[in-house]
Order: structure tokens, then C-alpha cells, then sequence
């Protein structure tokens, strides 16, 4: 599927109060065309709750509810069981959360709905910071990387929320990006035609919480995929697919790039550049890197 | 033809929810209501409760979970007690701002620490701002009665509100009682399909609860107000249509007992409300012109009755419960209710917290030193001071 056999219809209408060069709203719109008019979103809150606009106007031509910020997946089951119970069972559930709203406070209701194979998408768009409050850090936050919460840079790597959601052995997880419009069509497209709990997780790069300008999303999508600090992958019946770039990368097709391409663009990295470069901090980043993709080669090649 | 069940209150709270055919239910166990879930999922498995179970993996998600099956318009029902119902409290208040109307019964159960799971209202009484109609039951039939009740004032157009439905630890919900149950028949007409106020549907793609100003929001609290006082009327109603189809009643916002020529009333509630009936009996008979008003719904206050009961005679209140760093909740709030207009005197007693019992003699004499002017002003801790 290219972007210009996308379907034409746009459930994601004029009137939103995103930030420009937004993630979230990118990575939306592309869901609501691979899903199409007939489902019904839920939403905890974060950005999504601003961007959706105010109050009595919205910007999603979807029905949505917004739910407390744990609260997304467990809203979701409700949703879902009551459709189920009045026969709607071709209406698709989604819940959309950010990272924060699924690493740290929504993960124990997420889990939940997740082990009892509830019929619906858990999207989580992650930004890698909480965006909604001020650029707080998340369970999705990188090492070194600045926040409002880490102000010399986080001391933590982040959590793998691919490898949390695999082991619950759900029939489907996918791990797209918002620079990759087709791929994330398709895994949603694919998550649609599945039964049962389907999670699909977007990077999404926050221009305002990254400190980058607004016009440089989609690049920063891409090079987090090519240099391997995010991956594009699926896990569907168990089996774990990579693909696009990272699929090459796994197979040691082509090197991933070094991470500096990606992260000397940000100003949440700025410290690791200026005054003078922190080679020890960005060693730290590549080998966490390479780690992890050892240890994808050892599980999924 | 009605049918007579033997069973605690737990059991009959499960009887009463499933002959209400909820869509969905969503519940997480804690102890003392396990077996009002535990009775549902049997129900469940005879195939006479026909709607959805969902198991969750806490009461956050069993409200939240009821919060999304009742906004696609159906009918939910869940259950808690004490530490889960404070796990609720987001979602109790997310409940009533939606205006959804989730009925759920509440075990009142001590809060820890330390671990105790016997009767204490201060569960239940510590959500009293959450928009939630609330009813305070004294026995099984009136746990049966409320609960289908409860679906049709919080269905009820002019309400749209969650309903909870508390009922004391152990002394109702683990002890059995006869209950007379009527047939599915007459309950269904009684109890129509629910038609909800707004709900999510593909039809229609509203956006819920997105961001709102302080103009809009303040409305939204305005309506929730009119809709307790719309309940502060149907709940009256409600009742007597259900007397003339059942030939039961509890009474509405109160019950009274006894309350012809009473000097003097005294208001409890729950377990201890009952229990209170066999004190004004003695009390009656050795002269003592005490009647009781057995407060049945603290959410609407039924300030405009408890004024018309001042009237006549002073007050007499009983709280298992404590607003630490001020009073019981009941006695403040009836006080409030009085100030400007009346002069009778109200006096307060704090009994049964931590589940410590409270027994009609003790009732009596809380009774006996209000009457006799030796209770003081301020609210008096039976059992730990001096009375
Ligand atoms: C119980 C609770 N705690 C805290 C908040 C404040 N809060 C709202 S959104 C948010 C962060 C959201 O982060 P994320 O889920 O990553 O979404 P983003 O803002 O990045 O889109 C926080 C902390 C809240 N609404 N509820
Ligand atoms: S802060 Fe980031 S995620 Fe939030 S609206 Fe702005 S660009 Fe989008
Ligand atoms: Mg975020």
C-alpha cells in the first residue's frame, strides 16, 4: 500500500490544538483510515485530550470517550463488552494512549485487559516523555536524555514494553514508527482483521519535548529506526518479524547507524555536546544498543 | 408468585442484581463482598445471569470497565468494600461527572491499617462528594428492594446518576435472613430497558469528556446538583410504586418508627438503623417519648425531612463514622442542615467503629443520657468517654 492509495476519507477533522509537526495527530490520522468510521476510541489523559479540542467541538469525526490516565484499557474492555453484549461485535475498540498512560500508570490495567484476551487495539503513541504536563520523564524516556524530572540527563534506560506486552501471548504486537505511514497502515490494518488483544506502539517524536524543529518529525522517526534506537517489528502467533529497515539491520544487512546522527539533532541530548562531548554517555547509549540487538539476534533471527 | 429466599445479604444482593439483567458486570474481590461476586459468577455459570462478566484485575479497572460498558448505553452493576472502594475514588467521581449510571453496592468494612473487616461506614461515608447517590440498607429484603430500585432512579431521565448501595460488614452480608423475591416477570415491568442519556456509538461520533472551561464545567456541576434534587423526589416515589406492586417499603429518605408524639428522634443508619428499632421499643415502653427516623440515603440529604422532624423534637444521632479532626459526618451534616432553621437541640454519639458492636442496650443508653441533658454539646465517643 503507498501513501497515495491511503483511503481519501479523513476522520481526523479541522479544528485539533496539536503542536505543529505533532506525532500524534500524524500517526492518528493514518489510524483512523486504516480503521475506518466504525470504532470507538478511548482516551486517557494526555496530548490526545488537548488535541481532540475543546469542549463541546472536537476534532476526531470518531466516537471517543476520555478516561482517567490509568485508566484506558480497563475503559476499553468495558467499551468493548458492552458493544459485544448489543451485537456490535464489527465495531473496533481502540484504546490510544501515550507512554506515559501505558509504561507506568496504565500498565497494570493494560496487563489486565491484555490477559483476558479483550477484543480490541491498545495503541500507545510514545513521544518517550510525558508531553502533556511539561515534558516530564517517562518509563519510555532514553538514558541520558533530558526532562523537566531529569534535569542532567535521565540515569535509567528505558523498559522494553515490546518484550512486557509479548509475554502476555497475545495473537498480535506490532512496533511501527510515524515516519512509516504504509507500515503503520498495514499493522494496523492487520491488528483490525485479528481477534482478541492486538497492541501496536508508534515512536513518535515530539518536536517541543525533544527540542527539535517542528519540521524535522519525520526525519527523526527515521534515523531512531536506522540507528537502531527504535525497531520496526511484528509479533504475530508467537513468531517475531522484523521489518523495513530494522529487518536489515537484524540480519546484519546493513549497519545501523551511530546513534549521534540522531540524538545531536535534540536538545534533550545538547549536554552530551556542549560544553564538550561526553564520549563516555554516548559510548554508554551505543552499547545498550548494541545489547539489545544482540539479544533480538539471539531470540528472533 | 413471590418465592421466599433464605440467604445473607451478599447472596441476595447477587439475586437482586442478576433479576435486574445488567449488561455487564465487572467486579474485583475483596473481603466481605466476595460472595456477592462469587454469587454473580455462579449465576453466571447456571446460565440465569446472561450479561457479560468481567473479571478485572482491580477496582480501578472494575469502575472504569463499568464506566465504558454503561457509556455504549447498557446496563452495569459491580460490587466492593472498604480499600476497594477507595481504589475507585477517581473513577466514582468519573462515574457521576459522566453521568452514567452505574449501580454498585458497597459492604461497609473498616479501613486499614491495621487489617479489620468488620462493619465501619467510614468507606462509604468518606465518598459522599463524589456525585453518588447513596442508600444505607438494615436488612437483606431491603438490600434486595434497593438494589432493583437503585437501576431505576439512576436510570431514571431525570437522575442519569450512579446509585451505591451500602450495607454493613458480616451483620447483613454474611447473615441470612428471609427474603421475599418476586418473579422475573414482575420485575422486568417494573424495570424497563435503560435509556441512556448519551452513549458512544458509530452513529453518532460525539467526543466525551474532552477539555472543558470553567463556564461549561461549572454547569456540568449544576445539572449533577439537580439531578440529586430530581432523586431527592423519585426516590419517594419510586418506593411507594414499589409498595403498591410488592407490598414491601423501607421508607424513603428516611424510615419512621415510632415517631407520633416522639420529644425526641433518633437517627441512625445501616445495621445500627435496625438495631435501633428494638431500642425505641423498650424505650417506648418505659416511657420515654423517643421515636426513630432511620436514614436511608445520605446523597441527596434529605435536609428538607430532617427540618419538618425538628420541628417537633430534639435529635439524637448516632454516626459509625468519623470526620477525623472534626465529627461524625450524619451529626454535621444534620446540624448544618438545621442552622437557621431550628432551635432543637442535637446530640451526637460516635458507636460500633472498628466493627465494635452496638447493641440495642447500648442504643438505650445513648438514648437515656441524651434525654436525661447529659450528653454534652459536642459529639460524645460511646465507649471511650464518659457518658
Ligand atoms: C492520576 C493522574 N496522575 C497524573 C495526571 C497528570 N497527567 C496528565 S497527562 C500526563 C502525562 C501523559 O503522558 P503520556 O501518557 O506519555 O502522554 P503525552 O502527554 O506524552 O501525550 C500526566 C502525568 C493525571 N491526569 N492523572
Ligand atoms: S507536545 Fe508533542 S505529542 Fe504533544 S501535541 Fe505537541 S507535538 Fe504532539
Ligand atoms: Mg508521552
Amino acid at each position: 500500500m503507498a501513501i497515495k492509495d491511503l483511503p481519501r476519507e479523513e476522520c481526523y477533522i479541522p479544528g485539533s490544538a496539536a503542536c505543529p509537526g505533532c506525532p500524534a495527530t500524524m500517526a492518528m490520522r493514518t489510524v483512523f483510515k486504516a480503521i475506518g468510521k466504525n470504532m470507538v476510541m478511548i482516551v486517557p489523559a494526555c496530548c490526545t485530550a488537548v488535541i481532540e479540542s475543546l469542549h463541546p467541538n472536537t476534532s476526531f469525526d470518531i466516537p471517543t470517550m476520555n478516561i482517567a490516565f490509568e485508566a484506558a484499557a480497563a475503559g476499553a474492555s468495558g467499551v468493548e463488552a458492552g458493544l459485544r453484549k448489543q451485537g456490535k461485535t464489527d465495531t473496533t475498540v481502540v484504546a490510544w494512549a501515550g507512554d506515559g498512560g501505558t509504561y507506568d500508570i496504565g500498565i497494570q490495567a493494560l496487563s489486565g485487559a491484555l490477559e483476558r484476551q479483550t477484543n480490541f487495539i491498545y495503541i500507545c503513541y510514545n513521544n518517550e516523555i510525558y508531553s502533556n504536563t511539561g515534558i516530564q520523564r517517562s518509563g519510555a524516556t532514553p538514558y541520558a536524555a533530558w526532562t523537566t524530572t531529569t534535569v542532567g540527563g535521565k540515569t535509567e534506560f528505558r523498559k522494553e514494553m515490546g518484550e512486557i506486552i509479548m509475554s502476555h501471548h497475545i495473537p498480535y504486537a506490532a512496533q511501527t514508527c510515524v515516519s512509516y505511514p504504509e507500515d503503520l497502515y498495514n499493522k494496523v490494518k492487520k491488528a483490525k482483521s485479528i481477534k482478541g488483544s492486538k497492541y501496536i506502539e508508534i515512536m513518535a517524536p515530539c518536536p517541543p519535548g525533544w527540542r527539535f524543529g517542528m519540521e524535522r518529525t519525520v526525519e527523526m522517526g527515521t534515523m531512531a529506526v536506522e540507528t537502531g534506537a527504535w525497531a520496526l517489528y511484528e509479533y504475530e502467533n508467537e513468531v517475531v518479524t522484523f521489518n523495513g529497515k530494522s529487518k536489515l539491520i537484524l540480519e546484519g544487512k546493513i549497519k545501523r547507524k551511530p546513534i549521534e546522527d540522531w540524538i545531536k539533532y535534540q536538545g534533550r541530548f545538547r549536554h552530551l555536546f556542549i560544553p564538550k562531548k561526553d564520549v563516555e554517555k554516548i559510548k554508554a547509549i551505543e552499547n545498550h544498543i548494541d545489547q539489545k540487538w544482540e539479544r533480538y539476534r539471539k531470540c528472533y533471527l | 408468585m413471590t418465592s421466599v429466599m433464605i440467604d445473607t445479604g451478599n447472596y441476595i444482593a447477587a439475586k437482586a442484581a442478576v433479576m435486574a439483567c445488567p449488561d455487564v458486570v465487572a467486579a474485583y474481590p475483596i473481603t466481605p463482598q466476595t460472595t456477592l461476586v462469587e454469587g454473580i459468577a455462579k449465576y453466571l455459570h447456571t446460565g440465569e445471569f446472561k450479561g457479560e462478566y468481567i473479571c478485572v484485575e482491580s477496582e480501578h479497572s472494575a469502575m472504569a470497565a463499568c464506566i465504558g460498558a454503561s457509556a455504549t448505553g447498557i446496563r452495569t452493576f459491580t460490587g466492593t468494600s472498604s480499600h476497594g472502594l477507595l481504589l475507585m475514588h477517581e473513577m466514582l467521581h468519573w462515574a457521576a461527572l459522566a453521568r452514567l449510571p452505574v449501580i454498585m453496592c458497597n459492604i461497609n468494612r473498616v479501613v486499614g491499617p491495621g487489617w479489620n473487616i468488620w462493619a465501619d461506614e467510614n468507606d462509604s461515608i468518606s465518598q459522599r462528594d463524589t456525585g453518588w447517590i447513596q442508600f444505607y440498607c438494615s436488612s437483606n429484603q431491603e438490600i434486595f428492594d434497593t438494589v432493583i430500585q437503585a437501576f431505576k432512579l439512576g436510570e431514571h431521565e431525570q437522575v442519569s446518576l450512579p446509585v451505591m448501595i451500602s450495607y454493613n460488614a458480616f451483620i447483613l452480608s454474611h447473615t441470612s435472613m428471609p427474603v421475599f423475591v418476586p418473579e422475573q416477570k414482575e420485575v422486568d415491568d417494573f424495570l424497563p430497558k435503560r435509556k441512556a442519556k448519551w452513549k458512544l456509538e458509530v452513529e453518532n461520533p460525539i467526543t466525551f469528556g474532552n477539555i472543558i472551561l470553567p463556564n461549561e464545567y461549572e454547569k456540568v456541576r449544576k445539572e449533577m446538583q439537580d439531578a440529586q434534587n430530581n432523586a431527592k423526589e423519585l426516590i419517594p416515589t419510586i418506593a411507594k410504586d414499589w409498595k403498591k406492586r410488592f407490598n414491601r417499603f423501607h421508607g424513603g429518605l428516611l424510615e419512621y418508627y415510632k415517631c407520633d408524639d416522639a420529644e425526641y428522634v433518633l437517627l441512625s443508619m445501616g445495621a445500627i438503623g435496625a438495631e435501633s428499632k428494638v431500642a425505641i421499643d423498650n424505650l417506648q415502653k418505659n416511657g420515654y417519648k423517643v421515636g426513630l427516623a432511620r436514614v436511608r440515603v445520605i446523597r441527596p440529604f434529605p435536609t428538607e425531612e430532617i427540618i419538618k422532624l425538628s420541628k417537633k423534637a430534639d435529635l439524637i444521632v448516632i454516626d459509625r463514622n468519623i470526620s477525623v479532626g472534626n465529627e461524625g459526618v450524619l451529626f454535621n451534616e444534620i446540624k448544618g442542615a438545621l442552622f437557621g432553621m431550628s432551635d432543637a437541640k442535637v446530640y451526637g454519639f460516635i458507636a460500633g467503629l472498628g466493627g465494635k458492636d452496638v447493641t440495642f442496650g447500648d442504643i438505650e443508653i445513648m438514648c437515656k443520657k441524651a434525654i436525661k441533658g447529659k450528653a454534652k454539646d459536642h459529639q460524645i465517643w460511646y465507649g471511650l468517654e464518659e457518658v
